[in-house]
């Protein structure tokens, strides 16, 4: 049950402070995603550079890089995923506890880019793991990285802890572990996942 | 620097019944190559090396190059004879003449795989000498000599062009894939490779995209049709 705002800010002239359960449990998740520690190609310059003091993502509370998927809460995939990188890339995500979040960073991250028609890139990183933030650019300037994270935030502080669209760590049915491709004698096996990525429909 | 010319003279000299070609340049660079049989390429290539007044001791670049098969279309006189039938004669009656004839006939040349390696020298402070060796065909007989006991440097490149082409290195002290995975069965920079079919999504698809994804359509769209 929301609180009016109105009351709220009223109450708050009063001294007294009113919130809800949701309110506060989201300020704190969003307040301090940790991403994972790794990058895949030159979008990883640019993502280095938003932690520096220029852009400062300390600002969101995400400054903490962890080393290990099992301590982080987002994963930034900053830059191009080649087809020998992708199992190891789903794997990590396997391995990060839930809550979790992907921001897909760069056009080859969420595309494959300008290598998109090559035999070696994988066409976008969403065809195996949910993408919460898509970022184009080539790479995305260190703001359009915060963007994400302002983006990303937003869509934490919308969740309701009930309901349909919970997170998934409160979801007892969501799916925990994502299906690692396999090496195959021309490709990767499958090629995409079809429980998470189905071929968009495209309007002319 | 010796011109190739004299590269080749000097290697004949040296290293005595070696099959050494100068393949010509024509571009403004005119950057001559020469053309070495596998059979003695390690010992010119030490001979390079090791030569005093060459020592090329800097292999900074292997690379591969594929040439498909050729069709070559001649056009040949050829005469043969032919029944006409007889000015003013009875119908029926011929008689045979002489005629010339153009005809077009055609051959195959084979193709092959060639790897091309650029030398320097640091001692001497010149260079390059470009050195190329051509496999006998580019099925079952792609298979070369190995030169990184003579160049350590060409260790990964050739392992790329392992990968890459197909080329076989013999004496090369780990012939593994470099770029790909072990599991991958292609080589994706022969001109005959074909890549997997996942033109599923092209939203702006162009050229030679266009035609896949409408081809991949076609294909889906007749798979999802049969049952």
């Amino acid at each position: 049950m929301a609180v009016d705002q109105n009351l709220k800010i009223e109450l708050g002239k009063q001294g007294i402070v009113v919130t809800t359960l949701e309110e506060l449990y989201n300020w704190g998740r969003r307040s301090s995603i940790w991403p994972m520690q790794f990058g895949l190609a030159c979008c990883a310059i640019e993502m280095i550079a938003t932690t520096m003091a220029r852009y400062d993502l300390a600002r969101f509370g995400s400054e903490v890089f962890r080393p290990s998927p099992r301590q982080a809460d987002m994963m930034i995939i900053s830059g191009t995923v080649t087809k020998k990188m992708a199992p190891q890339v789903v794997r990590l995500y396997n391995q990060m506890a839930e809550p979790r979040y992907v921001i897909a960073m760069g056009a080859c991250a969420i595309s494959g880019g300008p290598f998109k028609q090559g035999y070696n890139v994988l066409k976008g990183i969403d065809r195996y793991i949910p993408v919460d933030v898509h970022i184009p650019g080539c790479p995305p300037r260190p703001e359009a990285l915060i963007q994400a994270f302002m983006t990303l935030q937003k869509k934490i502080d919308g969740q309701s802890l009930t309901g349909e669209d919970r997170p998934r760590h409160l979801d007892k049915d969501a799916q925990g572990e994502f299906p690692v491709p396999e090496f195959g004698e021309h490709d990767l096996e499958p090629a995409s996942n079809k429980g998470v990525w189905t071929v968009p429909t495209i309007i002319k | 620097m010796k011109t190739v010319e004299e590269i080749r003279a000097a290697i004949l000299a040296a290293v005595p019944g070696a099959a050494v070609t100068v393949l010509p340049n024509a571009s403004p660079s005119a950057q001559q190559s020469l053309l070495i049989g596998a059979e003695h390429a390690t010992a010119i290539a030490k001979f390079l090396r090791d030569d005093e007044e060459l020592a090329l001791d800097f292999l900074s670049n292997v690379t591969g190059v594929d040439w498909l098969d050729k069709e070559i279309a001649e056009k040949v006189k050829v005469t043969r004879q032919v029944a006409k039938p007889v000015e003013g004669g009875e119908p029926g009656q011929v008689q045979m003449m002489d005629e010339t004839v153009e005809e077009t006939r055609k051959h195959v040349e084979p193709g092959y795989l060639e790897v091309v390696y650029h030398l320097f020298s640091v001692a001497k402070k010149h260079g390059p000498v470009v050195l190329r060796m051509r496999t006998a065909n580019r099925t079952d007989k792609a298979e070369l000599p190995s030169l990184t006991p003579v160049w350590r440097s060409a260790e990964f490149q050739e392992r790329e062009v392992f990968d890459l082409f197909g080329i076989v290195f013999k004496g090369h002290p780990d012939l593994r894939r470099i770029l790909m995975w072990d599991e991958f069965k292609d080589f994706p920079m022969r001109r005959d490779y074909v890549e997997p079919d996942d033109f599923e999504y092209e939203p702006t698809p162009h050229d030679e995209v266009l035609k896949r994804a409408q081809a991949h359509r076609a294909h889906v769209g007749a798979a999802e049709a049969k049952p």
